[in-house]
């Protein structure tokens, strides 16, 4: 092995000491990702993803306890120096926020706040120059007129040009690693589209290493290679984006699918899923999935299903190999 | 149909929310004006001229002489000279201080921080009066030292203020997304967080204003200010007091003191207005 991996997060757990004693948000997640390679981080919200990514560049409170391995290029970064974490953040690893409004400082103009982000990690720049390499960045963005909305507000641009700002300011310096905590959410599906477009045409273009969160499939299968669906806490499969879609093998990933509004077949009652997830207080000692799942037995309440290989991925479901079958199944049978 | 009769104030276009703010500003102007230029002023020579002592306001004295036979309306002027400084200096001192102390402790929080607020508490055990008169009596007479006094007793309501301010913008997503962009904890503070919290501050600052003029007042009246030769205006209201009689000594000095604190709390009302989205 020439170059140590870029991401590799081995058994990361992380809990927050509250009143109700230490309550563990992620519990156990391995993730690797390659440069170049776009990993998709699914789960609904409470599931720890954001916690799990916001761990890898130590942005969670003190109060959060962290645990595990997080290695970036070999380098363990649980337990680095706050000082080198800072040249990290922003420089190597960078972060694209779910709500660009909340996400910029309301007092600077953009220009300012991507040029800080430049000076932050390149003190010999000069003013004209932090200028001109921010030009350049909105551009790169496909912000129409650079030159003069450098000097706007947040507040003067809308929804799809402030999360265009801020994705341009996560480039800045060349990130090798991009983590984008649910970079559409905040935004008319009209424009969701567009700047899945740059996001994904940048990570190309730079070879960057993208870690999508994101609750929304679509956006997966549009970006995604390789997928990690998260629940409560956990993996709970693991898959190739097409293995993902073609045979799920967990009933948590298939209902998730099955609630995906779809434009052919016969339009009905949207499917959901039953219930909600288990508060952290109060995960089953089984399988977490256990109460909503509509295959549950008897093991699924006493054992935890560890994460196994079951085909080409890997699944932690007690029945996963009948799984891919029934998928096929019911396919067959639509 | 009977009109109702209706007194008409003349308003220059002002409207009811503008008015007192313009008011404000004009009584304020005022006086910072005095404070800078009385002595050019034409007024009477500062001379004892017992002569004329303790004369009734009239024609020729407006606001009457005191005990000693000195115009009171020229030793009022005079007096802005002593208590708007003091009140500028006094308050934004406090405000600094404060300010920075309190967004230190909210920020950092940890020991240090719970140290400052626990000061803050003590100190704000204390009627301010009385702290403000133990501090200046240790220290001794004199204005400097009853403007040192007034400090310790005010850098605290900011030290609140501002923490509460920075406890509410540091969760903000902006302050998260500055530290995810390389910011340190300095920069972050300084660059992303405070700037956002001046608004509250700078009102109260606005409204004490009059309420520093009100204790500068009270400490040299009790003595521990301004002492006698001085024209303050709480040392000159202290002497028409002890003659009850000649109501006008302490007249003069009492009105600049009520029209300053006035123009003070419209100009601070206007500003909370103004940059307070919360109210109309």
């Amino acid at each position: 092995m020439s170059e140590p991996a870029l991401l590799e997060v081995r058994d990361l757990r992380v809990s927050f000491k509250t009143a109700a004693g230490e309550l563990e948000a992620v519990c156990g997640v391995d993730l690797d990702l390659a440069a170049g390679e776009v990993l998709g981080v699914v789960g609904e919200s409470g599931s720890g993803k954001s916690v799990a990514l916001k761990a890898i560049m130590g942005l969670l409170p003190p109060r959060a306890r962290v645990t595990g391995s997080i290695r970036f290029r070999g380098r363990e970064l649980l337990g680095a120096s706050e000082r080198e974490m800072r040249r990290l953040r922003g420089g190597r690893i960078a972060l694209i926020f779910q709500d660009p409004l909340t996400a910029f400082n309301p007092m600077l103009t953009i220009g300012e706040q991507i040029a800080e982000m430049l000076m932050l990690h390149d003190r010999s720049l000069s003013r004209a120059q932090l200028r001109a390499r921010t030009v350049e960045l909105l551009e790169l963005v496909s912000i129409p007129e650079p030159s003069s909305r450098i000097d706007q507000y947040p507040h003067e641009f809308s929804g799809g040009m402030r999360q265009r700002a801020m994705i341009a300011m996560a480039v800045a310096n060349r990130p090798e690693l991009l983590i984008a905590d649910e970079p559409t959410t905040a935004l008319d599906v009209t424009v969701q589209a567009q700047i899945l477009d740059v996001l994904r045409d940048l990570q190309r273009e730079l070879d960057i290493g993208l870690a999508l969160v994101t609750h929304d499939l679509g956006v997966v299968a549009g970006m995604a290679h390789r997928v990690s669906v998260m629940y409560s806490g956990r993996i709970v499969e693991h898959a190739a984006v097409d293995d993902l879609f073609a045979a799920p093998r967990h009933p948590y990933t298939r209902a998730l699918l099955a609630s995906i509004p779809r434009l052919e077949g016969a339009r009905g009652r949207l499917a959901s899923i039953d219930g909600s997830p288990p508060s952290l207080a109060g995960r089953p000692p089984g399988c977490a999935f256990a109460p909503r799942c509509p295959m549950s037995a008897a093991v699924c309440r006493s054992e935890r299903p560890a994460l196994r290989p079951v085909g080409g991925s890997r699944s932690a479901c007690h029945f996963a190999e009948q799984l891919g079958a029934r998928t096929e199944e019911a396919q067959a049978l639509r | 149909m009977i009109a109702s009769p209706r007194l008409r104030i003349p308003t220059f276009g002002l409207s009811g929310g503008t008015l007192p703010v313009a008011l404000g500003l004009l009584v304020i102007a005022f006086w910072v004006i005095a404070a800078a230029t009385v002595q050019f002023w034409p007024l009477d020579p500062p001379l004892d001229m017992v002569a004329r002592r303790l004369q009734p306001p009239s024609a020729e004295h407006w606001l009457g002489t005191d005990a000693l036979g000195r115009d009171v309306l020229s030793r009022t002027l005079h007096g802005a000279r002593f208590s708007i400084p003091i009140a500028v200096l006094v308050v934004v001192a406090a405000a600094l201080i404060g300010s920075l102390l309190g967004a230190l402790s909210g920020f950092f929080g940890g020991i240090l921080g719970a140290a400052v607020m626990r000061l803050v508490d003590v100190t704000l055990a204390f009627p301010p009066i009385l702290l403000a008169m133990a501090v200046a009596a240790s220290l001794g007479p004199g204005l400097e030292n009853a403007a040192i006094a007034m400090v310790v007793v005010w850098w605290p309501l900011y030290a609140r203020l501002m923490r509460a301010q920075v406890l509410e913008v540091r969760e903000r997503e902006h302050v998260e997304a500055a530290v995810a962009a390389g910011a340190g904890p300095f920069r972050t503070l300084f660059v992303h967080v405070l700037p956002l919290c001046w608004t509250p501050v700078m009102v109260n600052a606005t409204m004490d204003f009059g309420q520093v003029v009100l204790l500068a007042a009270s400490l040299s009246f009790i003595g521990l200010g301004a002492t006698p030769p001085t024209p303050e205006w709480g040392a000159m209201i202290s002497d028409g007091a002890r003659s009850f009689y000649h109501w006008w000594i302490a007249f003069g000095p009492g009105l600049a003191i009520f029209v300053v604190v006035l123009g003070f709390n419209f100009v601070g009302d206007g500003l909370r207005d103004l940059l307070d989205p919360r109210t109309d």
